[in-house]
């Protein structure tokens, strides 16, 4: 479980994030949703330990954020971060075998070549290994970036959840690759593996979601289950539109005029 | 990586292949049976003729402490470049070099003067207390006050002025300097290895090998570097300590090395990028490639500078540049380079 209580982080005296307090549980689709500004991000790296917060803190299971070396914290814990831009040429095989960086010294083990190959074959890039990252698509290094967050934390920790930590997944992938992808998280869910993805599409999250965190201004502003927090009022107060709410066969679709 | 070991001994014969020809030519040819017997003669400690003693006192010092120079500059742009995750940048470029010119000017113009010119470790100490203000200036100064971090076009804004600032004080120096000392600095400036003795190439060699196997330490923390700072921390890397590391190691070895050979340039951005062109930008595969094609090329270069205009030397810095600023230019205009 990864719990957050009562976080606040001020930058130059403004608040970003005010006293937010929100647990997130292992096996299930954790969503975080909220309009630009909202301080989704900033959120992402509080929990990542990336920021400290002002007042408050972050647990992951029993033990304080502070209180895991970041070594430790990068063998059950991988984030994927917005930036897909890589400084110099790699081959995709190479970048995805950083995901294993925490597990090895010197040369990789044959526990770490097979989290990549394992990882690569689940996000379909295997015919790729060897091609330069730098001449791929948006979306292709998107899903090497996948397969290398993936990596990190493939295989399970003795007595400790693994965390996958997810910021705007989605941004540079088509319809397609997006359906598939969040089939992927939801076939990803275990026991010991807790998911936090920021979201923006409001009709994927609600399909996939087993729970919802909607932030606004910084503050929580609903979370739990997803038709609860999809509310009209909600959406209203967070974004400043109006949804149209179509309820068919139980699944509800959101348009907005 | 069947690649790169194939590579690697390539590079190492052909470092040899380099070395012996570098030490056999020059103002006096050496012939292969006199490099052969003076060794003998050095171990049963008879008397040497003039060619065996050319080329234990003068040939071989040079060709082994432009071994060690090459493989340092060279190392320290792969150093550099991963840490800045910039492929122009090279230790020149953030004023180290610069920094250390005037260490050792400083040391050549003012060190009778104020009378610390005594012992022969003064000059590679000034020098190197010359880089270290220099960088650290240049870090201190390029740090952004909202963010606490230093960016990259700042950083090589700041390294351009403070270039600037430091060699105007060596063309101070050498201006108040009386001839003797003035010549000494101009060669230094633009690099020169004629000054070679076992003294400077036991203190180059130590500081370089030395810097070079800390820094082999660091290389997957480097690779890590290139997916970005905030990505890099996410795999467990702390970013503060390996910066001061890399940049520690590399104001040492970069100064002790200008220390005795003066300003040799671009070999730090050349040899990267041939290697880059070669296989990918895995720093572990760069760092040990280019300590020896950095060797070859700075020895080449060495060869060239002193049979061109035989018997008299051309400073080495004048090859290097000759062959790198062309090499730099084409790497500024290609579009993925920008930063």
């Amino acid at each position: 479980m990864l719990a957050v209580s009562n976080i606040t982080y001020e930058v130059d005296g403004k608040a970003l994030i005010k006293d937010v307090s929100v647990s997130f549980h292992p096996g299930k689709l954790n969503l975080v949703i909220g309009p630009n500004g909202a301080g989704k991000s900033t959120f992402v790296r509080l929990i990542c330990n990336q920021l400290k917060p002002k007042i408050g803190s972050v647990r992951y299971g029993s033990t304080p954020v502070d209180s895991i070396s970041i070594s430790d914290l990068a063998k059950i814990r991988a984030v994927l971060s917005q930036n897909i831009e890589l400084a110099f040429p790699l081959t995709v095989a190479e970048v995805v075998m950083m995901g294993r960086y925490p597990h090895f010294h010197s040369k990789p083990t044959g526990i770490d070549q097979k989290a990549c190959e394992e990882a690569m074959c689940f996000f379909d890039i295997q015919d790729f290994a060897d091609r330069n990252y730098l001449t791929l698509s948006g979306g292709e290094k998107q899903r090497v970036q996948f397969a290398r967050v993936m990596a990190q934390i493939w295989f399970p920790e003795k007595e400790h959840c693994r965390y996958l930590i997810l910021d705007e997944p989605l941004t540079f992938l088509d319809v397609r690759y997006q359906f598939d992808f969040m089939h992927k998280l939801l076939d990803l869910r275990k026991k010991d593996l807790v998911i936090i993805a920021v979201v923006h599409d409001l009709n994927l999250v609600s399909k996939f979601a087993d729970e919802v965190v909607l932030l606004a201004e910084g503050k929580l502003l609903a979370s739990g289950n997803k038709d609860q927090v999809l509310s009209k009022e909600n959406i209203k107060k967070a974004y400043h539109l109006d949804p149209v709410i179509h309820v068919d066969n139980g699944k509800r679709y959101l348009f907005f005029e | 990586m069947k690649r790169s070991g194939v590579l690697f001994f390539f590079l190492l014969i052909l470092l040899f292949i380099v070395s012996i020809l570098a030490i056999g030519s020059g103002a006096v040819g050496i012939s292969l049976e006199e490099m052969y017997s003076s060794f003998c003669k050095l171990f049963t400690h008879q008397e040497m003729i003039l060619n065996e003693r050319i080329f234990m006192e003068i040939r071989l010092p040079r060709v082994i402490l432009c071994l060690f120079v090459g493989a340092t500059l060279a190392s320290g742009g792969v150093l550099m470049q991963a840490l800045f995750r910039n492929p122009i940048v090279e230790p020149g470029l953030v004023g180290t070099s610069s920094g250390s010119a005037f260490g050792a000017a400083f040391y050549f113009v003012l060190g009778a003067t104020l009378k610390f010119n005594t012992g022969e470790w003064i000059l590679p100490i000034a020098a190197c207390l010359g880089g270290m203000l220099s960088t650290g200036l240049v870090f201190i100064l390029s740090r952004s006050q909202q963010t606490n971090k230093s960016s990259i076009v700042l950083l090589l804004l700041t390294g351009i002025a403070v270039n600037a600032l430091f060699l105007s004080a060596v063309g101070f120096l050498s201006y108040i300097a009386r001839d003797p000392q003035a010549r000494s600095i101009t060669f230094w400036n633009l690099g020169t290895l004629s000054g070679a003795n076992w003294h400077s190439v036991i203190i180059v060699g130590v500081s370089s090998v030395l810097c070079i196997l800390i820094g082999m330490r660091y290389t997957k923390h480097l690779n890590a570097l290139m997916i970005g700072e905030e990505e890099a921390k996410y795999l467990g890397i702390n970013i503060r300590k390996l910066k001061r590391i890399i940049m520690v190691i590399n104001v040492v070895m970069i100064a002790v090395a200008t220390a005795f050979v003066g300003v040799v340039s671009f070999v730090g951005l050349i040899v990267p990028h041939l290697l880059r062109m070669i296989k990918g930008s895995d720093n572990r595969f760069l760092l040990i490639n280019s300590t020896l094609l950095g060797a070859i090329l700075l020895c080449l270069s060495d060869l060239v500078s002193r049979l061109l205009l035989a018997p008299a030397e051309l400073p080495i810095g004048i090859v290097t540049s000759a062959v790198g600023v062309p090499i730099f230019i084409i790497l500024l205009r290609r579009k993925n380079y920008l930063f």
